[in-house]
């Protein structure tokens, strides 16, 4: 029996990457070929999609315009979450464990919910169409989340790591930023590795508070989908590329990803 | 957690956070809550309508088929994501080259924006042109999910078991590493089985990880928007039109906003309920 | 009950270990006699785990063979071996009672329920645990899941040796004497073979009657707790038994004298040939052997502090350091002084191994 072990991982994987090979596969083959035949791989091996896509500015700035709000959100989610993970994790206050929940339940929020109101306000605000309205727009989920990984981390650190810098006479923020980040620079990886994702997958948020010039790339698709019929193969190419950054940045977290999930903080 | 100081200059720390999430939250929702009570015409008028919205849409037949739809649709994926989620992380390699091989091509569907889980799965699973779609017709059945209630309900299902099951696997996979290799020796000691290990060591070892599984997916998959909506558009019909479709299709399609905005906050409502009942029953279940 | 032989047992963790140092364990050849109390003492990364965890079948050794009462049992998967484990940091079955708990090994072999009862309100008993049989087992401190794990392989009649790895690291300063005098009491009481890894000598000397020193993959003595103190087989010994260890320094033999520098301290017998001359020779005492005397070794003192009912004082003889033992109150020489040793208890190692 244990023999056999490896077989359904191996079978789950197939699984997952059988569309994925199809997309790919999608992304080379012309118009002509998707439509007309069958075929399980591109007969008329063409980049031509995916050389529309480099030279056509609609496209690829959608492509810097998503990776763009992502790091926007990526930085000020983790910037802002570092300081409050550490209150939460060493000080009582008032109000502490409830606003730690409270922070937690906007996890919960469906951005359905919110589409509309989130267009009327940073409508209000001028920012409609900025990468920070994007970027603002998606603290909404990734700073709790955020906050809630690094409490994590932090507690993980003894006390007596503060003290000993105290009585050695750092000034607090010299303490945080020589001695305690370097600490728990793991965290911090994970921390930013959930931020990237969710920021990078949300689209509901980023389609209604953009129009033309901070649009994100897989917004459009939706829209050459609708509006130009069905270019399937330009559809797969653009939807190959959008996977490449989440893969680069798996790769780069293989090691923590297990480290981060074990903390049972996502 | 018991020798933290009293500090109340925290609250500067925590400061940024709460006025961002703050900004984005409960501005926001108050317009929510302001919408749900009033009735507009247009040009900013506004007519106090107390809860007359929440009594339409608590009474109407399309809210509750389509909240019937949503747990069915719920239900349906976390009964297949969960165990096969744990399945999968059991079986996984411990260590070895092979464990980042895994986990990085586990990790890829959580990565892929949504609608393009939503387009890929369209392209995969049309009849004449998808892989999918091809393979089941080949074997004789009629399969096309565009028109057929069934087939578009269960192209849903399927599509979301692959976008989501890794997030399972990952989170019982970390689960199963995290338990020290004395309770295995010691279960071979007490000559225990495969099944008795499963059921008295991973299983009790794996209930917090997987109760933050169950809620996320709960979450998630309760307020599923984009992929459904990119791989079907509701449709045929209703078959998969989820709460939050139904919402945009009145909110925008209509401009109900009234009616809108008091589904909105039915549905959150919903959320916070369920999360909060299963996580208090989970945790008094921990301290008896 | 019985006897365990370990017969030239080597372990290595590496595929193919090619130098001395891919041994965990580099060659064991013990018999533990039925019944007896042993403890298993070393630091850490010594090898104790390893072959605690050959002895209970969760390795299997690269080389050697295992033998209980001379059936070899190498091959033998754990469950088969009748053993019992107590592990560094307690291992209970979380959601099961501690009822359950203790009856888990005989449900999982099929024993019926009402001898399973009998048998483990009777261990319950033994441990103090039955006012706590009907409580969920994580709800209980660390020496409380510690006595679960005990008595998981106490409520089997044919255990044939229990094994401590390290059990009381997390147990509370007062509740590990406690704890002791238990498993000391069980042993009297049950005459399984005990086996207790530590690293530390206090456990190690109050628990068994025969302790087992390791240092780095092997044995280098076994012997009762006094052997030990007076007669140290290894200079390591010596360091690592006794608070302060053994004091070892460069010396010579002329003979059938023992020599440091020119004064003589000691004798050994003829027929101890030194045949290399690189081998290098030291001259081990314990600091209790050694007092301050009109002559003998010329020493300057230059520390002393006080530990209570004794004076640690810190001599210095050319580059090495002699430490002495002083009964409290009695005067030190303040600079120059002279040291004698108890011959009896004078020890000369050769190559860090002590000739008679």
């Amino acid at each position: 029996m244990r023999r056999f072990t490896w077989l359904a991982p191996t079978l789950y994987i197939i699984f997952l990457m059988l569309p994925i090979y199809w997309l790919l596969n999608m992304s080379f083959k012309t118009t002509n070929e998707i439509l007309g035949t069958f075929t399980l791989w591109p007969q008329n091996f063409t980049l031509d999609n995916y050389r529309k896509i480099f030279t056509d500015p609609t496209w690829y700035n959608g492509y810097f315009n998503s990776i763009f709000y992502v790091a926007m959100n990526t930085a000020i989610s983790v910037t802002a979450a570092l300081p409050a993970a550490y209150a939460f994790s060493r000080y009582r206050f008032l109000g502490d464990k409830h606003l730690f929940f409270w922070l937690l339940t906007n996890r919960m929020a469906p951005p359905a919910v919110f589409a509309l109101p989130f267009f009327q306000l940073y409508s209000a605000f001028g920012l409609f169409d900025t990468h920070i309205a994007v970027a603002l727009a998606h603290c909404l989920f990734n700073i709790p989340l955020a906050v809630w990984i690094l409490e994590g981390f932090m507690s993980g650190v003894p006390r007596e790591l503060d003290e000993t810098a105290y009585v050695d006479g750092y000034p607090f923020w010299r303490f945080f930023i020589k001695i305690f980040l370097p600490t728990i620079a793991a965290g911090i990886g994970v921390a930013a590795f959930f931020c990237f994702m969710f920021s990078w997958v949300e689209l509901l948020l980023a389609k209604t508070l953009t129009s033309v010039a901070a649009k994100p790339i897989a917004a459009t698709m939706t829209r050459t989908a609708s509006t130009s019929g069905y270019e399937l193969g330009l559809l797969a190419a653009a939807g190959c590329l959008t996977i490449i950054p989440g893969a680069f940045v798996i790769y780069f977290v293989r090691n923590y990803i297990a480290k981060g999930f074990a903390l049972g903080r996502v | 957690m018991a020798n933290k100081t009293e500090n109340q200059k925290a609250w500067l720390f925590v400061l940024p956070v709460v006025l961002l999430v703050a900004f984005n939250a409960l501005i926001p929702l108050m317009t929510v809550v302001n919408y749900s009570v009033q009735e507009t015409f247009g040009d900013n008028v506004f007519f106090w309508e107390g809860v007359k919205w929440f009594e339409q849409v608590l009474n109407s037949e399309r809210f509750h088929a389509a909240l019937l739809r949503q747990f069915a649709f719920t239900g349906t994926i976390l009964a297949i994501e969960i165990p096969l989620g744990i399945a999968i992380a059991l079986t996984m390699p411990r260590k070895g080259p092979w464990v980042p091989v895994c986990l990085v091509l586990m990790a890829l569907p959580l990565l892929i924006p949504w609608n393009v889980v939503g387009a890929m799965w369209n392209i995969f699973a049309l009849p004449e042109t998808g892989l999918l779609g091809k393979v089941i017709n080949g074997m004789g059945i009629d399969y096309n999910f565009t028109q057929q209630p069934v087939a578009a309900w269960l192209t849903t299902v399927l599509m979301d078991v692959w976008h989501w099951t890794s997030l399972v696997v990952l989170l019982a996979y970390a689960g199963l590493c995290a338990i020290p290799d004395a309770y295995y020796q010691a279960a071979k000691i007490d000559g225990a089985g495969g099944w008795a290990v499963f059921r008295y060591i991973q299983l009790p070892k794996l209930k917090r990880v997987l109760t933050i599984a169950v809620l996320l997916r709960f979450m998630d998959s309760f307020m599923i928007y984009t992929e459904p909506f990119v791989l079907t558009g509701g449709g045929p019909g209703n078959t998969t039109t989820f709460l939050s479709i139904d919402l945009v299709k009145v909110a925008l399609g209509q401009f109900d906003l009234g009616p809108a905005a008091a589904m909105s906050l039915i549905y959150f409502l919903i959320v916070l309920l369920v999360c909060w009942v299963f996580y208090t029953l989970m945790m008094r279940n921990e301290e008896a | 009950m019985a006897r365990i032989g370990l017969h030239n047992v080597r372990h290595s963790y590496v595929s193919a270990p090619a130098e001395d140092a891919d041994w965990a364990l580099k060659h064991m050849d013990v018999e533990w006699q039925d019944g007896g109390a042993y403890a298993l003492l070393g630091p850490s990364g010594c090898g104790k785990t390893t072959l605690l965890n050959i002895i209970s079948g969760l390795l299997t050794p690269s080389q050697g063979t295992v033998t209980f009462d001379g059936v070899n049992v190498t091959a033998t998967p754990p469950d088969q071996r009748n053993i019992a484990q107590v592990f560094q940091f307690p291992v209970v079955y979380d959601t099961m009672t501690v009822y359950d708990n203790l009856a888990f090994p005989l449900r999982n072999r099929g024993v019926k329920e009402g001898s399973v009862d009998a048998r483990v309100r009777e261990i319950a008993g033994m441990l103090d645990l039955h006012a706590t049989l009907d409580e969920r087992a994580a709800g209980l401190t660390a020496d409380g899941k510690q006595k679960i794990s005990l008595g998981r392989g106490l409520v089997r009649s044919d255990v044939n040796v229990i094994m401590f790895d390290e059990p009381l690291t997390v147990i509370d300063p007062h509740l590990k004497w406690v704890l002791r005098s238990k498993l000391k009491e069980l042993h009297q009481r049950v005459g399984a073979t005990m086996i207790y890894v530590t690293h530390d000598q206090t456990e190690a000397l109050t628990f068994a009657d025969q302790v087992v020193v390791m240092h780095e993959g092997a044995v280098v003595q076994v012997g009762t707790p006094v052997d030990l103190f007076e007669r140290p087989q290894h200079t390591f010994v010596g360091h690592f038994i006794g608070s302060p260890g053994m004091n070892v320094l460069p010396g010579q033999v002329d003979g059938t004298k023992v020599l440091i520098g020119d004064t003589a301290v000691g004798k050994i017998s003829k027929d101890t040939v030194f045949s290399e001359s690189s081998d290098k020779i030291e001259i081990g005492v314990r600091p209790e052997f050694v007092k301050f005397a009109s002559k003998g070794v010329p020493v300057q003192v230059t520390k002393v502090s006080d530990a209570g009912r004794f004076q640690i004082v810190e001599t210095r003889h050319e580059d090495s350091t002699i430490r002495v033992l002083v009964p409290e109150g009695k005067p030190v020489p303040s600079e120059d002084a002279k040291l004698a040793f108890n011959s009896a208890y004078t020890q000369v190692y050769v190559n860090g191994w002590a000739v008679s």
